[in-house]
C-alpha cells in the first residue's frame, strides 16, 4: 500500500470508475456473477473491518442483511428509494448500537454465540409478526429497479466502504482499533476509549451490510424471513474474509472472488447436494489455514515465525 | 391448563437437560464448541425413525443400539477431525474459534446428508401415543416415559461423573487441563471420552424426542441453541447446572406456548438465552463445576 | 510540599476476600514513593484502585485534589496517571515506534502523524532505545520490552507514574540500568509510586515507603524509618512461631 493518500485514492477510484463498465461487457449470467461478487465483498469487507482488528467473530451479518432487506421489503413501494435506504441505515444503526452495547464487553465465545442467536432471535420475532399480525409468511417487492442499477449501487457502497476503510486504517480510529486487537488492557490504560472505538466500527460495519441487503431486496421479488435472515450468508462471509485475509483492506476479496464463483458453480452443478459440498468446503479451509483461522486472523506480515523465533532466543539467553 | 403445562413442561425440560449435558461434558471437558450438535441429535431422531418404521423396533430399544452408535462416532470424529486442530492451536481461544467453524462445516454437511438421504419434510412416528390421566389432567404416555428415561440417563450421567473415577477425571479436566495433566491424568484421552459420552448423550436425547416431536433435516440448530442456552444458564461443564436450567427453560416454554402464544416460544428461548448471556455470561450457578 | 495523590478509606473486595481494606496515604508532588509488601498484600490491586483496573467498594482517590475513584481506566490515563504491568504488556505485532504513539495519540492533548514520530523517537532515545523504532516490539529482548513499555507510559505525559514491578526479573547490570533510569526520570520531576521487591532498588530510589500486609496499610514514612519498623519486619520475615 502506498503511503501517498491521494495517489491511493485516485488509483481506487479508477478501478471503480472501470468496475462501472461492467454491465455493458457482459450477459445476464455474468450480472447476476457480477452482482454475487460485489454484494459478498461488501459484506466481507465490512465483516474485516470491524472483527479484523479486534477480533471478534461475529455471525450476524445476516441480522444487518436481513434488517435492510426488510425494510425495503416493507417500505418500498411506499417512500421514495432515497428515503428507504436513509430509514434501512437508520435501523441497521438502530439495532447495532443496541447489540453493540449490550455485547461488546462479552469474551471471545460469548460474543460468537450471541451474536448467531441474535440472528435467530430476530428470524423467528419477524416470521411470528408476519404470521400473527400482517397474516402472511413472505413479501413481494415489486420495484423497478434491474440488475444494473442494483451493480451499480452495490457499487457504489463498496467505493465508499473501501474508502471510508482506507481513511480509518489512517486514521488514530484505525489505530486504536489495532492498539485493542493487540491488547485491550493496554489500550485502555493509554487512554482509549474502547468500548466507543469498537461500538463505532461495529456500527460503521452494520451500516454497509445493512445498505447491502436492502440493495439487494429487489433482486429476489419475494423475500421471507428464511431468505432474508439465512444463516449461511453470515457463515459465508466470515469464510471468506478469513480465507482472503481479514489484515489488510483488500483481503477479503481474495477469498470473495474464488468462493463466490465456486458456490455459484455448485449451486448450478449440485443443488441438492449443496449444502453437503459447502460443509466439506469450509471444512477444508479450517484446515488448510496453516495456522487455523484464529493465527490467520493473528498472522501479520509473518511476524508469528519471528516472534517465536525471539521468544525462543529470549528463553535460551536467561537460562 | 397449568397441571397440563407443568407435565409437558417438565418433559421438555427434561429432554433439554439431557441433550445440555452431553454439550457440556464436550464444551466443558473437550473444549471443543460444537455446532453441529443439533444436527447429532436430529440424526439420531431418524435412526430411531427408519428402525420403528422399517423393522418395528421400539425406541426404547434403538437406544441400545443408537447410543453406542453415537459413542463411536463421536468418538471417531474427535480422533480424526477434532485432534488436529488441538494439537496446532496455540491457545484456547484459537481452537474455540477453529472448532466452532469447523464444526460449522460440520453441520452444514451432517444436515446435507439428512436432507438428501430423507428431504426437508417433518417426520414423525406414534409410539405410546395414548392418553393417561395425572394429577387430574390428561398426557400423552410416550412424554412420561421421555420424562423418566431423560431423568434416569440424566442422574445416571451425573453419578457417573460425581462417583467414578473416570467421571473425576472429567472434572478435573473440565477444571484446569495443564494441572490434571501434571497429576497423571491423559488429558487427550479423557477428552476423547468425554466428546464421544457427550455424543452419546446426544444420540440418547435424540431418539427420546422422535419419541413425542416432529423433527425434520432442518431444525439441528434450534437443539443447539437449546442446548447452548442451557449450558451457559447452568454455568459451562457444570452438570447439576445443566439440569436444572434445562428444567427452568422447558417450564418456561411451556407456559409461554400455553398462556402467551405458541408462536413465541421459540423467539422466548433466544430471548432468554440473550439476556443470560447479557446479565450472568459465567451462568446462573457459577462459572464451572468444582 | 503539596499532595498530588491522596488515597484514603480505599477498599475493594473479592466474594468473602478482602484484598484491600481502608488503605490510606499520599504521594507527594514530585517524589518517588515505594509501595512494598509481601506477595498477597494488596498492592497490585491497590495499583489497579488508582489506575482504574478496578472499580473500589469504598473509598476515594484523589489526583490534584479531584476524586477520580471508580473512574473508568481511558479517562484516568487522559487525566494524568500512567502505568506499567507486573508482566510486561507490549504489543507485539506492532512496531516499536508504533507501540510508544500508542501513548501519544489518545492523551488529553493528542499527538498524530509527523509530530507523533518525532516525540517517540524523544521517548525512545531517553529510556535508552533511540534508533530501534523500526522493529518490532517482540524481538525486543526482555529488559528492552520493559524500558518500551515505560517510554509508553511517559508518553502520556503523566502527572504521576505507576510501576509495577517495572525493576523485577532484570540480571544484575539490568537492574542497575534500569535503576539509573529511573532515577534521571524522578531528576526531572517526574512522580512516581511503584511497587517493588528488589530493596536496594528502593533504599536507592524511594524517599518515602508505604507498607501493606493483608490488604492494610501498616506503616509510612521515611524509608529507612519504615524499614526499621518492627511491624513491618515481621510482615515481611514471619513471626517467631509462624
Amino acid at each position: 500500500m502506498t503511503d501517498r493518500p491521494v495517489i491511493a485514492i485516485g488509483l481506487g477510484a479508477l478501478v471503480f470508475a472501470a468496475l462501472a463498465f461492467v454491465p455493458y461487457m457482459v450477459d445476464g449470467y455474468g450480472m447476476s456473477l457480477a452482482i454475487a461478487i460485489a454484494n459478498y465483498t461488501i459484506l466481507a469487507t465490512a465483516w474485516a473491518l470491524f472483527s479484523g482488528p479486534t477480533r471478534y467473530i461475529s455471525l450476524a451479518t445476516v441480522a444487518f442483511f436481513g434488517v435492510g432487506a426488510y425494510t425495503v421489503a416493507v417500505l418500498g413501494e411506499v417512500l421514495p428509494w432515497p428515503v428507504v435506504m436513509l430509514v434501512a441505515a437508520i435501523n441497521g444503526c438502530l439495532l447495532a448500537l443496541l447489540v453493540g452495547l449490550s455485547t461488546l464487553r462479552l469474551a471471545g465465545i460469548y460474543f460468537v454465540i450471541f451474536t448467531f442467536g441474535l440472528t435467530e432471535l430476530i428470524r423467528q420475532v419477524v416470521t411470528w409478526y408476519e404470521v400473527k399480525v400482517t397474516s402472511t409468511v413472505g413479501r413481494y417487492v415489486f420495484l423497478d429497479i434491474d440488475q444494473q442499477a442494483i451493480y451499480w449501487q452495490l457499487l457504489g457502497v463498496a467505493a465508499l466502504l473501501f474508502l471510508s476503510g482506507y481513511l480509518i486504517g489512517r486514521s488514530r480510529l484505525g489505530f486504536a482499533l489495532r492498539v485493542i486487537g493487540g491488547d485491550e488492557m493496554v489500550a485502555r490504560h493509554v487512554g482509549i476509549d474502547t468500548t466507543r472505538a469498537k461500538l463505532l466500527l461495529f456500527v460503521l460495519s452494520a451500516l454497509f451490510m445493512t445498505l447491502t441487503g436492502a440493495i439487494m431486496a429487489p433482486r429476489w421479488t419475494y423475500i421471507d424471513p428464511a431468505i432474508a435472515f439465512n444463516p449461511q450468508v453470515s457463515f459465508q462471509t466470515v469464510i471468506m474474509a478469513l480465507l482472503g485475509g481479514v489484515q489488510r483492506l483488500w483481503g477479503p476479496l481474495l477469498g470473495v472472488i474464488p468462493l463466490t464463483l465456486l458456490f455459484d458453480w455448485l449451486n448450478a452443478h449440485f443443488p441438492n447436494h449443496y449444502l453437503l459440498i459447502l460443509g466439506i468446503v469450509f471444512m477444508l479451509i479450517v484446515y488448510l489455514l496453516p495456522q487455523g483461522v484464529a493465527g490467520a486472523l493473528a498472522r501479520l506480515r509473518g511476524l508469528r515465525s519471528r516472534k517465536e523465533r525471539a521468544s525462543a532466543a529470549m528463553k535460551e539467553a536467561r537460562q | 391448563m397449568l397441571t397440563n403445562a407443568i407435565l409437558s413442561g417438565l418433559t421438555m425440560g427434561g429432554t433439554y437437560a439431557l441433550v445440555a449435558m452431553g454439550l457440556t461434558l464436550q464444551y466443558g471437558v473437550s473444549r471443543i464448541m460444537n455446532l453441529a450438535y443439533g444436527e447429532f441429535v436430529i440424526a439420531a431422531c431418524f435412526a430411531a425413525l427408519v428402525l420403528f418404521a422399517s423393522a418395528g423396533i421400539s425406541p426404547l430399544v434403538a437406544l441400545l443400539v443408537v447410543a453406542p452408535a453415537g459413542f463411536l462416532l463421536s468418538w471417531a470424529i474427535y480422533r480424526l477431525l477434532l485432534m488436529p486442530l488441538v494439537r496446532r492451536a496455540p491457545s484456547r481461544g484459537a481452537l474455540e474459534v477453529d472448532s466452532i467453524l469447523a464444526t460449522f462445516g460440520m453441520l452444514f454437511i451432517v444436515q446435507g446428508i439428512m436432507l438428501a438421504l430423507f428431504g426437508g419434510d417433518y417426520s414423525s412416528y406414534s409410539y405410546y401415543n395414548t392418553p393417561v390421566d395425572l394429577f387430574g389432567t390428561t398426557i400423552a404416555a410416550n412424554r412420561l416415559i421421555v420424562l423418566a428415561v431423560a431423568l434416569a440417563v440424566a442422574l445416571a450421567a451425573w453419578a457417573f461423573l460425581m462417583h467414578t473415577r473416570s467421571g473425576t477425571a472429567m472434572r478435573a479436566v473440565a477444571v484446569d487441563p495443564v494441572a490434571a495433566g501434571l497429576v497423571a491424568i491423559d488429558v487427550r484421552r479423557v477428552a476423547a471420552a468425554a466428546f464421544a459420552l457427550g455424543g452419546a448423550i446426544a444420540a440418547t436425547g435424540g431418539v427420546l424426542i422422535s419419541m413425542f416431536l416432529t423433527f425434520n433435516a432442518n431444525i439441528g440448530v434450534v437443539f443447539t441453541m437449546k442446548a447452548l442456552i442451557v449450558v451457559i444458564m447452568g454455568g459451562v461443564g457444570n452438570v447439576v447446572g445443566a439440569l436444572v436450567a434445562g428444567l427452568i427453560l422447558g417450564l418456561a416454554e411451556s407456559f409461554v406456548a400455553t398462556f402467551v402464544d405458541p408462536g413465541l416460544t421459540i423467539a422466548v428461548t433466544y430471548a432468554i438465552f440473550l439476556a443470560v448471556l447479557i446479565v450472568r455470561p459465567q451462568g446462573l450457578f457459577g462459572a464451572r463445576a468444582r | 510540599m503539596t499532595a498530588l495523590l491522596e488515597v484514603s478509606g480505599l477498599t475493594k473486595r473479592f466474594g468473602g476476600l478482602v484484598a484491600v481494606r481502608e488503605a490510606a496515604f499520599s504521594v507527594n508532588e514530585g517524589e518517588v514513593m515505594g509501595l512494598l509488601g509481601p506477595n498477597g498484600s494488596g498492592k497490585t490491586t491497590t495499583m489497579n484502585l488508582i489506575s482504574g483496573s478496578l472499580k473500589p467498594d469504598t473509598g476515594s482517590v484523589r489526583l490534584e485534589g479531584r476524586d477520580i475513584a471508580g473512574r473508568r481506566p481511558h479517562a484516568i490515563a487522559r487525566g494524568g496517571i500512567a502505568r506499567t504491568f507486573q508482566l510486561v504488556r507490549v504489543i507485539d505485532d506492532m512496531s516499536v515506534r508504533e507501540n510508544v504513539i500508542s501513548g501519544l495519540a489518545f492523551r488529553e492533548n493528542p499527538l498524530w502523524g509527523v509530530s507523533a514520530n518525532v516525540e517517540a523517537e524523544k521517548l525512545l532515545a531517553r529510556v535508552g532505545l533511540g534508533g530501534r523504532g523500526g522493529v518490532f516490539a517482540a524481538e525486543l529482548t526482555y529488559v528492552d520490552q520493559k524500558r518500551l513499555e515505560l517510554a509508553r507510559a511517559l508518553a502520556l505525559s503523566p502527572r504521576l507514574l505507576l510501576l509495577d514491578e517495572w525493576l523485577a526479573g532484570l540480571n544484575a547490570t539490568e537492574l542497575d540500568g534500569g535503576i539509573d533510569l529511573i532515577h534521571s526520570l524522578a531528576n526531572e520531576g517526574v512522580t512516581i509510586l511503584m511497587v517493588e521487591h528488589v530493596m536496594s532498588a528502593i533504599r536507592r530510589l524511594c524517599s518515602r515507603c508505604v507498607v501493606m500486609n493483608a490488604g492494610a496499610v501498616i506503616a509510612a514514612g521515611e524509608t529507612a524509618a519504615v524499614m526499621a519498623e518492627p511491624a513491618v519486619i515481621s510482615a515481611y520475615l514471619g513471626d517467631e512461631d509462624d
